[in-house]
């Protein structure tokens, strides 16, 4: 049955990397990465109903709070972006290049 | 199988299939958020239920309000962000559903590899508060203080970035 999680948890992972890959609006990049952060914690949760072990669950939580951390910086940088540009586009983006 | 698996993860897929597909923003953070409560509901049938309320109230609640916060203040004046047709890397599309389905292959086949044992007996209060609580806080509480400093290092981050100079 955990068979079925987990190919879940994989399917939603590369639907998540395919977004990052094809689009190109910072906004919805941010948004497929949330969607490989919840694929990863899927994974975690049914590997801890598999072994009866809480580790997975808290580890889990702890992602939750870092995908948070990492939402609330990403959006602060897009805002800067958006605040420098017309045309947000995440191939037009070279301003970190040395 | 269960029903409330297949449910919950055409709730899911659909959500992640929307996330992308969708050409304004608003309707990938409510796709996301329709993902979100697939999740939740495959989180509370594997008897993960505060983990699962977690997911509504953090995720589908607080962070997917920060979204609609940032899509509301950025794009509202007009909505094109992405040029549409271009391509300015050659070959960007097929390469990245290749690497994708290569990627979904290669974990899911590595995952359907691996031996899966049986569905033990979960110990008593598996996934309740308190059980919750008493790892958290109990076994794991160096990883929960790094996550309070990753967290304040997270809002020092976004005051310096993007708050005003002079206030």
């Amino acid at each position: 049955m955990e068979n079925g999680y987990l190919a879940l948890a994989a399917v939603l992972f590369a639907l998540g990397g395919v977004g990052v890959l094809l689009r190109r609006s910072p906004l919805i990049s941010l948004m497929c990465v949330e969607l490989m952060w919840n694929a990863a914690n899927l994974a975690f949760v049914t590997f801890a109903r598999m072994h009866g072990n809480m580790d997975g669950q808290v580890f889990a939580f702890l992602t939750i709070t870092v995908a948070a951390a990492e939402a609330a910086i990403g959006l602060a940088l897009i805002v800067l972006l958006f605040r420098r540009r017309e045309h947000v586009d995440v191939d037009d983006v070279h301003s970190l290049r040395g | 199988m269960t029903p409330v698996f297949l449910v919950a993860a055409a709730l899911a897929v659909a959500g992640a299939l929307g996330v992308i597909l969708s050409r304004q923003p608003v309707h990938s953070v409510l796709a996301l958020v329709l993902n979100f409560l697939g999740l939740a509901a495959l989180y509370i049938s594997m008897d993960a239920e505060f983990l699962g309320v977690v997911q509504l109230i953090i995720y589908a609640g607080a962070i997917m309000v920060l979204f609609l916060f940032v899509i509301g203040l950025l794009t509202a004046r007009k909505d094109p962000v992405e040029r549409e047709g271009s391509e300015p890397l050659p070959l960007q599309r097929p390469l990245s559903i290749a690497a994708a389905g290569a990627l979904a292959l290669l974990l899911g086949g590595s995952l359907l590899a691996a031996r899966l044992g049986g569905r033990p007996g979960v110990p008593q209060g598996f996934g309740t508060v308190k059980e919750f609580g008493r790892h958290l806080l109990v076994t794991h509480v160096l990883p929960f203080e790094l996550t309070a400093f990753v967290l304040m290092v997270a809002v020092v981050g976004v005051i310096v970035l993007v708050g005003r100079k002079q206030a």
